[in-house]
């Protein structure tokens, strides 16, 4: 293995099996130390299923998932809580660590929640809810973030700088990152290795190598890959007027 | 003042409510009202097994309680059947079982209300040492497991991919379950240990606000039922067990009424 002290999690020909029918299989990959992996893929392709084969919550799996540390903060696609549990979002933020009242405050106060703190998590919108999930993940820490389509229902000034946050706790906090999104302005602009899904592995690499991929384009429509010609275009003239996530290097 | 046995009831209730507290809380969360009913059933079980082989009757009701809870886990995992159903197989196959094996024991007397209903009255100085010192070492591995437990509780999948490990501290909770029932089944029997369980934590979920208080709301609710179920049933004569789980229901009545009057004041 040629893994070397930079690795969070490996993933080497990984599937996982329902009722006789793959959900993924075949799935090779790995997030480093300070990168952003994106998943990307249609619906149904296992984008889900692989963030969970890597953070260990499958079992009976195929393949074999190399977890390199405990510190992961994860933002699930999903959440059902029973409201049968009187939780503040204060509980909710040290579920799985202690922190600090200062580290609680600071974390709420980056994704703009800071005022919910004391309200019970079950009247907050979902929007509201969405960033409470990210604030609690960021907020221990994490060496590993898994992140599965973390601004659903956040509006659209938000979303954007909900990103622009990711992409900076990232390089501050040098975690690792592994982000399932459909956006895919974002994932071409913002992250370093793109792993594209149809229930196997179609292609992956750097983004640029990806949007010139023809499996690709058979995905996701020709339109798709001019998403990333369209982005270094304006990059290249306007730099950052829009605002959007252009801290790339 | 008092004589000894209602000293001595009074001690075991007060233990008893120390520790079905903070373990009916989860009950409550993790929607186990059920699960807690099928284990003590599944004490007779334990109970008459006890009688047949001549041992001691917590252990051999510790024993199988677990092994039905282990059996449920495991059912859970490989079979298509929803939860409840599967409770209901087992809680009554067990149940059945027990009173099977108690029809073979015609040789000894058995008294099968005191089983079903418990007697606190009855209990002796051994008692009370199993109940504070078991209940003790509940309350100690609960306080251990808490955080990842309590993770788990709010979402598996979260504790799982944070490395809580919950199926892990899931087997330990239920055998905790199976130890309180086996500590507690004299005291207050098979059927009223479910009310101990759910009666104070619900009251206490109508109270609380988060989940540390209601924990203890939980345990001072089941402090009072003991309070209020025993002296009553002094003054009233009448079934000790039955009358505390009885003050349990009032005092959930109580809480109730008290968050309508909120809920009005607001208005």
């Amino acid at each position: 293995m040629k893994e070397n002290n930079n690795t969070l999690v490996k993933l080497e020909n990984t599937g996982v099996q329902v009722d006789k029918k793959w959900l993924v299989k075949g799935v090779s990959f790995e997030v480093q130390r300070g990168k952003i992996v994106t998943l990307i893929g249609p619906n149904g392709s296992g984008k889900t299923t692989t963030a969970k084969l890597a953070l260990g919550i499958h079992k009976n799996i195929e393949g074999k998932v190399h977890k390199f540390t405990n510190k992961i903060g994860y933002v699930p696609q999903k959440i059902s809580i029973d409201w049968t549990l009187p939780l503040r979002v204060s509980d909710f933020m040290i579920l799985t660590e202690n922190l600090t009242t200062n580290e609680i405050d600071t974390a709420l106060d980056l994704t703009g929640v800071k005022h919910l703190k004391n309200n019970d998590l079950r009247n907050l919108s979902g929007g509201e809810f969405q960033r409470v999930l990210i604030a609690r993940a960021i907020a221990k820490k994490p060496d590993l973030l898994v992140l599965d389509e973390p601004v659903q229902g956040v509006d659209f000034k938000g979303e954007i700088a909900l990103y622009e946050l990711i992409k900076k706790i990232s390089e501050k906090l040098g975690c690792g990152i592994l982000l399932i999104s459909h956006d895919l302005h974002v994932v071409m602009s913002a992250t370093d290795f793109v792993v594209c899904l149809n229930g196997h592995v179609c292609c992956s690499g750097t983004p640029q190598a990806v949007a010139n991929d023809s499996k690709y384009k058979e995905l996701f429509g020709d339109r798709a890959s001019t998403i990333l010609s369209v982005y270094e275009h304006d990059h290249d003239h306007t730099h950052s007027t829009d605002g959007t996530i252009e801290t790339k290097k | 003042m008092f004589d000894d046995f209602f000293i001595r009831a009074l001690t075991a209730g007060l233990g008893l409510a120390l520790v079905t507290g903070p373990l009916g809380c989860f009950v409550i969360w993790r929607r186990l009202s059920f699960f807690a009913g099928t284990l003590a059933h599944s004490a007779l079980l334990g109970v008459t097994l006890a009688f047949s082989f001549d041992i001691n009757i917590s252990f051999s009701v510790l024993l199988v309680s677990s092994a039905i809870a282990l059996i449920l886990l495991r059912l859970q995992k490989t079979t298509k059947l929803p939860g409840d159903a599967l409770l209901g197989l087992l809680a009554h196959s067990s149940l059945a079982i027990g009173l099977v094996v108690i029809g073979f024991l015609s040789y000894i007397r058995f008294d099968i209300m005191g089983l079903l209903f418990g007697d606190i009255l009855a209990v002796n100085k051994k008692d009370l040492l199993v109940i504070w010192f078991g209940g003790a070492i509940i309350l100690l591995i609960l306080k251990i497991i808490w955080k990842p437990l309590f993770a788990s509780t709010v979402n598996y999948e979260l504790a799982e991919a944070e490395g809580m490990q919950p199926e892990k501290v899931n087997i330990i909770f239920t055998i905790l379950m199976a130890a309180i029932i086996a500590i507690s089944i004299k005291m207050v029997g098979i059927l009223l240990i479910t009310g101990m369980l759910i009666i104070p934590a619900a009251m206490a979920r109508n109270l609380a606000n988060n989940p540390q208080q209601m924990v203890v709301l939980s345990i001072i609710g089941g402090i009072l039922a003991v309070l209020v179920g025993l002296f009553s049933s002094m003054q009233f004569n009448s079934a000790s067990g039955p009358s505390i789980i009885t003050a349990a229901l009032l005092l959930f009545i109580l809480s109730f009424l008290k968050i309508n009057k909120l809920r009005q004041l607001k208005k």
